[in-house]
Formats: C-alpha cells, structure tokens, sequence
C-alpha cells in the first residue's frame, strides 16, 4: 500500500470513527467526545505554529479566546445571528494573530514565549476590565435561541456531536493538506534549520506569520465553535491555562504530527476524568503520568509511534 | 560576476574581517585559504547577508546584493553550503530537494540534473535525511544548492572528515560546476586538495585580504601558503 494511501486511510479511519462513535457513545462519554473534538481543534492550531514551525507560543489562549469573545459578544451585544457571529469570533482570531504576529515574531526563543504569554495576558485583563461588555470572571451563557444555527439546535447534545465533529474533520483535514503543500514544508524547514531556510531565498518572517494567522484561524474557529456549542464565554478560557495546555496535549500526542493534537487531547482529558474519580489529588497521578510519557515516549505517542513504526506518518 | 568589494563585517562590535576585496569570475574556482579563525566563514557568511556588513559591498554580475536580506541574496542567485551541512534532518532526500528548487523557480528538469550529478541520492531519494553517511549529507547539502541554479556558489569546507571516495565525487561535482560557469568560492583548508581543484587561491590573514595567486604558482611555490598557514 502506498504512502499515501495509509494516510487516507488512517485520517480518513479517524473520522469515520468518530462520527460512528457518535451512535454507540453512552451519554456521558458522548458529551465528553463533543468537547474533546473542538479542544483537540484547538490543538491542531496550535500544532502548526509549535509542532511544524517550532515556534513555541504561550499566547494561543488569545486566539481561543477572540474566537469566543468574538462569537458570544456578536450575539449578546450585536444581536446577530449565529452564523455571522461565528464568523465574526473566526476572523477575530486570524486578526488578532496576524497583528501579534507582527509584533512578536521579531524576537525568537525565550524572548518569543515571553512575548506571546504578555499579550495573552493583556488579553486576559481586557476581558475582566471590560465586564461592563463581557462579564469579567463570571463570563455570561449564550441563550438557547442564539444556537439554532441554519434551523439546528447545537444545544441538543446530538446536533452538537455533530458539528463538533465535523469542526475537527475540517481542521483535521485541513492539517494534513497543509503539512503536505509546499507550504507545510516550508514551515517544517524553519523548525528544522531555520538559517538554512533563509539560505534557500525563503522568507522565513513571511512564513511565520501566515503559519500564526493559520494556527490563529483554526484556534479562533475552535473558540468561537466551543461558546456556540456549549454556550459559554468565560474567561478562565483566556487565562494562562489554555494557553498551556494546547502545548501538552500537543507534546503528549505528538508534536509535528497530525494526529497527536488529537490523541494527546484525548488522552490527557480521559486521565483527569479518571483520575479525578480515585482521588481528589487526581493532578498527581496525572502529573506522574505525564513524567512517565515525556521520560519514555518523549516525542510523544504518535512521535513514538512514527519513530518506532509508522515512518511515513505525517 | 561575484565581487567583494572592500568589505567589512563582523559579529556586533568584534570586526572580524577588514576591507577585503576579491572577485571570482563565471567559471572559475577561487579557493579562500587561511588560518582558523581568519575570517573565512565570516567572509561567506557576510556574502549571503546572515550578517550585516560594517562597510563596502557585494556584487553579483555588477548589481549591489549586500543591501538584500538574506533571503533575497539566495534568490538573486547566490548558493551556500555550510559547514555542518544544515540539512533538514527529518525529511527525505526528495523533500530537501523539492524545498531547495522552489524558491528560484527553478526549471522541472534541474532536479534530474542535479541527479545526475549525484546519483547516489537517486539510491537514497526516499531515504530520511539523518540516516544518510557524512558524505551522503554533503552530496545533499551541495545538490539542494544547486536546485537554485546559483550563479555563484560559495562551499564552506565541503570535503572536511570525509572519506577519499566522497572527497573524489564531491570535486567532480564542483568541477562539473565551474564547467557550467559557475562562480564558485570555496573555503578549503588542505592544500593538496586546492591544487588539484582551484583556479586561483586568496589567504586571508587575521581578517584582511593577503595575496591572490594562480594555483600554478602555489604549486611551484608551496612557501605563500606557508606563510599564510604556518604549515
């Protein structure tokens, strides 16, 4: 079987799965795999600025967060309808990348993460000192009547399985198409030697930047999906955590592949659910655990499973 | 075609190279010699814009490139090969290649030239980059250079700790090179190697230009280079 053909397969498996599961899943886990399929888009974002570029940002809570804000105050304020508010929290976080995008990637390394956190915690303060408009820390729900999207109800836990899914299969699929474009190497060029890249006449800042516009698009898309379906904006969403955690999932699952934003979300999110129901000091166990995985699969599972097995997984 | 003219550079305040002015012309190998620390990668570096001159400039067929960034350098038509070759390690032979000709728009039938030159990375074509010889990498490092189809082509050592048979193929394949018209400036520390491959030979001492001599003349008068050297 060709290369290619594997990767159909496999991506395409995927997806067939995870809209099978959507008839067999018991209730619990049912709703459980909804939030896990827009977090995990969230990490596929993520994935192409710090997996393909090697650009390690602590700011993507930003773009996650205009999305939301984006979609939750068109309809609070704006009174729009879902579809425009959708788009409107999706094009606030391509913009809000690509103007932190100019700004912060004129620094690399330490200083880029410092950068990147800065302006997500800007973001984060924004939020509670404008709560005359978004509520500060309580955040506010996003009525029932606002998320009938093209006569669906996201609300019903099915319809919203549904769309939830069919957000991860774009960004999925979206992914893929990228990583294996021109443009894709390109970006994988940079996180490997960027020098060199520069060296073969690419303009590597230009490169950047639309890989964070990109990453922004998918983690605004992600945001703004997430206040629709489950109808809430807060900012706990803006604050550091959700910043940090797009880069776990991601290490975990597998930085620089195209399965692992999904796997590492996967997985880290069923090992607090677990774990929280032993003990109520479940981040310990979930802690070992993941010094476990970074001493024994440190390029994470599907890295390892690339390493070990699969060569040619993207 | 590649000019240096009186140029300086060096890294933040510690200028490492001092008005050096030379010219390689289409066809032709000049080979850069000098102690370590001389200045020599300093001077291929200065070349490409990966750093910023102090003072004077670079040519490349009489158009200014030293004012481009980087990128733009590679793209007027100036290839380089490292040292420490910097390939992309976790991609195939294939994808180094196709990353190195698109810039340049580089015609459909400079990847089988380019294959023709090296054959050995038609056998690794599917190969990861990592998994290559030391020689193998070299081959790739130079091939990728040469998707851009350069006018000029400056190697930094490129036949450094490898074995005989990869030192041959890779100065076939820089003869091949200055065969096409390609300027080329090679920074080569053995002098036996030099001999056989340059046309004319520039040292460099502690930053500044020294004499630039036929290779003939080195070869009946080995005592510039022991001055320059200390060999």
């Amino acid at each position: 079987m060709s290369g290619a053909a594997r990767i159909t397969l496999l991506h395409g498996g995927l997806i067939a799965a995870l809209l099978a599961l959507h008839f067999v899943l018991p209730v619990y886990h049912h709703g459980n795999m909804a939030r896990i399929m827009v977090l995990a888009s969230y990490a596929v974002g993520y994935n192409i600025v710090f997996g393909y570029t090697g650009l390690l940002s602590l700011g993507h809570a930003l773009f996650f967060a205009a999305g939301m804000y984006g979609m939750g105050l068109a309809v609070q304020h704006l009174g729009m309808g879902p579809g425009a508010a959708l788009a409107i929290g999706v094009a606030a976080g391509a913009l809000i990348a690509g103007a932190l995008g100019l700004l912060a990637l004129r620094t690399t390394g330490v200083a880029f993460m410092i950068v990147t956190l800065m302006f997500a915690q800007a973001g984060y303060l924004a939020i509670l000192y404008f709560g005359d408009w978004t509520r500060g820390d309580e955040g506010f729900v996003i009525a029932r009547a606002s998320r009938v999207l093209w006569g669906i109800d996201l609300s019903d836990p099915g319809n919203r399985y549904l769309a939830a899914w069919a957000l991860f299969s774009a960004a999925l699929l979206a992914s893929l198409w990228l990583v294996r474009a021109p443009f894709g190497r390109s970006l994988i060029a940079i996180r490997e030697n960027e020098a060199r890249t520069v060296m073969l006449g690419y303009d590597t800042f230009r490169l950047k930047w639309a890989a964070m516009v990109v990453s922004g698009t998918i983690s605004g898309a992600a945001g703004a999906a997430y206040a629709l379906l489950f109808g809430y904006a807060g900012a706990s969403f803006a604050a550091v955590e959700y910043s940090i955690l797009p880069l776990l999932w991601v290490l975990l699952g597998g930085a620089g592949t195209v399965l692992g934003p999904f796997v590492g979300t996967l997985f880290m999110f069923y090992l607090i659910d677990l774990s929280s129901g032993i003990t109520t000091a479940y981040m310990l166990i979930a802690g070992v655990v993941l010094v476990l995985l970074t001493l024994f699969a440190p390029q994470g599972l599907m890295g390892e499973l690339r390493r070990r097995f699969w060569g040619w997984l993207p | 075609m590649l000019k240096l003219d009186r140029i300086s550079a060096g890294y933040g305040a510690a200028q490492v190279l001092r008005d050096v002015s030379l010219s390689v012309s289409a066809g032709e190998i000049l080979c850069l010699m000098g102690r370590n620390g001389a200045g020599k990668t300093t001077a291929m570096r200065a070349i490409m814009g990966l750093i910023p001159l102090m003072g004077g400039r670079v040519l490349l067929d009489g158009a200014e490139v030293s004012a481009l960034p980087a990128h733009k350098v590679a793209r007027a038509g100036i290839g380089y090969v490292p040292q420490g070759r910097g390939l992309f390690a976790g991609l195939t032979v294939a994808q180094n290649l196709e990353i190195g000709m698109r810039t340049r728009a580089s015609p459909p039938d400079v990847l089988e030239e380019v294959l023709a030159l090296f054959p050995r990375l038609r056998e690794r074509y599917r190969q990861q980059a990592q998994t290559l010889s030391g020689g193998e990498q070299q081959m790739l490092a130079t091939a990728r250079a040469l998707c851009l189809r350069p006018k000029a082509l400056l190697l930094d050592e490129p036949t450094e700790g490898l074995q005989p048979s990869m030192v041959a193929a890779i100065r076939d394949v820089t003869l091949a090179m200055r065969a096409k018209g390609v300027a080329i400036l090679l920074v080569e520390q053995r002098l036996d190697a030099v001999l056989q491959i340059a046309d004319r030979v520039a040292f460099i001492e502690n930053g500044r230009g020294g004499d630039v001599v036929p290779v003939e003349a080195l070869a009946r008068d080995r005592s510039i280079a022991a001055r320059y050297l200390g060999v």
